[in-house]
């Protein structure tokens, strides 16, 4: 029998499969390191529980300055929608036969409201807003969905804390869920 | 979409007009959505036997007179199908024209396309790759650096998640209803060999892959489906992406939701959980009768659909046709298609046309005798599995009329005694 370090190191690649594989030195020495600088300024993403929210603050009174010059003209002055989405309201319409899905209604995390807006809002000029400026507007669209106060300061500690109302209902996916019987004759 | 047949003047008109009045009939079976111009236009006698037609008397264009090839001009209502009437274009989508096609392969003009936020015009010069987050070795990659990996070409379907919706109104034409679905041989580099340039970490579970549009759109791939058939993408049909598809470089999912094989790719995030983004929790959930919502339903489950005769034809003749459709599954290789010509009482197994590819369409045929009474014709695909399509009623019944998205009912056609073609379920 081999010596217990070798067994033990057979069984642990026996375990790891292709995941191994994928973890092994790089065999073509093809692209470039990227710098953190250069990951920085591309890294986006804001994870559900908040992490990557950037510093700064924007209150609702400057959010709705905000959403009146560069958000109004498509989802309306008080998020009622237009060419774009309706982003309030409908809290309690989900489960009914004519749901109203709206931040306020539907989406389960506050801060992808955050991610979003800077990442592709407004349409026309995406990406150009301040970060403080997206605090604002996200505190602006939560107000309007009764979820922040009107006097409320927005940052990544509070934006992160707010539980939206219908974040509980996101399940896995059941399918198949269906099952046709295939009659050939006589159906 | 109809073809430029009662539209054209002349005598072809005049001729067809009487022709579909008398319930005369001319040798052969004939399809008049089908049919191409020229074929309408062929009451001309001057080109018809025995007289030599006008095409053979003079010499025709030059060779190379079109440096990149467009269809005959008899084909130009073959286009896509895009909405009217939108409330604006940037987040959009315009479909295939399948009831046109033949085959498996669609056309690279012709391939369906869904953007939200625009089409980008990148000079793929100045287009990078960034892989980072739960890898050993952070990387930017450039499309040079991305053609020197071994490539490899494969066929699959690529389709939109809600094509269509549970609710009417439901599309009169092949193409309203599910032509948000294309197909094209891809070519590009396996995902797994680039991961593994990075080398993947023990947390790592998902990647987050983000294209350079104006929506940055994201969204998160399983780490099981990235390491199995997941490409990096830069050619489509033998020549490079085209922008609508993401040119320079797409993620290609094989079998999952179009939404996620995420275009004008840029950056590929390594993560131990899924980004939430918004396009996987408000929108690209399937919302149930009680108000639970499906997240992260990736797959495109089994489907199929007749194309000729569709919605927006007619059968002109009675007599043979030949009952053609496209079948696909994104669990792997369709089994069976079964057509029934008689409303759903009987159903009998169709032809299925080589190659049969695993998540690509698979073509089917099957020869029926229409006897000039109303029918209605429809098809069910099963595929390696043993999954089943269903019907509308029984999706229905499950999910609701507020899901919206993967539904892949039967969908059946409905052919009056004159021989319209209509959506039986419209």
């Amino acid at each position: 029998m081999p010596p217990l370090k070798i067994r033990v190191a057979v069984a642990a690649l026996a375990v790891l499969t292709s995941v191994a594989s994928a973890r092994a030195q790089s065999a073509y020495g093809i692209g470039r390191a990227a710098t953190p600088a250069e990951i920085a300024g591309w890294n986006i993403d804001i994870g559900r529980d908040g992490s990557g929210l950037p510093p700064g603050s924007g209150t609702v009174a400057h959010g709705r300055e905000v959403f009146a010059q560069q958000c109004a003209a498509c989802h309306g002055e008080k998020g009622e929608g237009g060419i774009g989405d309706k982003l309030a309201g409908g809290q309690g319409t989900i489960a009914t036969a004519k749901p109203v899905r709206t931040v306020g209604s539907y989406w389960p995390y506050a801060p992808t409201l955050f991610d979003y807006i800077r990442r592709a809002m407004p349409q026309n000029a995406p990406q150009s807003l301040s970060n403080e400026d997206v605090y604002a507007v996200s505190a602006y669209v939560l107000n309007l969905n009764g979820l922040q106060s009107a006097d409320a300061t927005l940052d990544a500690k509070t934006l992160a804390a707010i539980k939206m109302p219908n974040r509980d209902k996101f399940v896995g996916d059941p399918r198949p869920d269906v099952k046709n019987p295939a009659c050939t004759s006589g159906c | 979409m109809t073809r430029p047949t009662d539209a054209d003047n002349g005598p072809a008109v005049t001729s067809r007009r009487r022709f579909l009045r008398d319930g005369a009939v001319i040798g052969g079976a004939v399809v008049a959505g089908g049919l191409g111009a020229g074929e309408a236009r062929a009451a001309d006698a001057d080109n018809l036997p025995p007289n030599v037609p006008e095409w053979m008397k003079t010499p025709g264009d030059a060779t190379g007179s079109q440096l990149y090839g467009t269809p005959s001009p008899f084909e130009k209502n073959v286009v896509k199908n895009i909405p009217k009437n939108l409330k604006q274009y940037l987040s959009a989508s315009g479909r295939t024209p399948l009831q046109d096609l033949d085959g498996i392969i669609t056309p690279n003009g012709l391939f369906y396309e869904r953007h939200h936020g625009g089409v980008p015009t990148i000079d793929p010069a100045q287009h990078r790759l960034m892989l980072h987050g739960l890898v050993d070795r952070p990387m930017i990659f450039t499309m040079d650096d991305l053609r020197r990996f071994p490539s490899e070409s494969r066929i699959h379907f690529l389709e939109c998640s809600g094509n269509p919706a549970y609710t009417k109104p439901f599309g009169k034409t092949a193409s309203d209803l599910v032509g948000l679905l294309s197909c094209a041989e891809w070519t590009g580099v396996s995902l797994k060999l680039v991961l593994q340039e990075a080398g993947l970490q023990q947390a790592a579970k998902w990647v987050v892959a983000e294209g350079a549009d104006a929506a940055a759109l994201t969204r998160s791939v399983p780490i099981e489906k990235c390491l199995d058939d997941a490409m990096l993408v830069y050619s489509q049909n033998g020549e490079r992406l085209r922008p609508q598809q993401g040119y320079p470089l797409r993620l290609l999912l094989p079998g999952f939701e179009g939404n996620m094989n995420v275009k004008w790719l840029r950056r590929l995030h390594v993560t131990a959980e899924p980004a939430y983004s918004r396009e996987e929790t408000s929108k690209y959930t399937d919302l149930m009768p009680d108000g639970t919502a499906r997240e992260f339903t990736f797959t495109m489950e089994t489907k199929s659909i007749i194309t000729r005769p569709s919605g927006g034809q007619r059968l002109t003749a009675q007599g043979f046709h030949e009952i053609s459709g496209i079948a696909w599954s994104g669990h792997g290789k369709i089994k069976r298609v079964d057509v029934s010509v008689d409303d759903g009482k009987s159903w009998q197994e169709a032809q299925l046309q080589e190659p049969i590819l695993t998540r690509a369409l698979t073509r089917f045929r099957l020869l029926w005798r229409w006897d000039g009474q109303p029918a209605v014709i429809q098809s069910r695909a099963i595929d390696e599995t043993g999954y089943v399509q269903p019907t509308l009623a029984e999706l229905l019944a499950v999910r609701g009329e507020n899901s919206f998205y993967h539904n892949n009912a039967i969908w059946p056609w409905r052919i009056a005694s004159d021989g319209e073609v209509t959506n039986a379920a419209a």
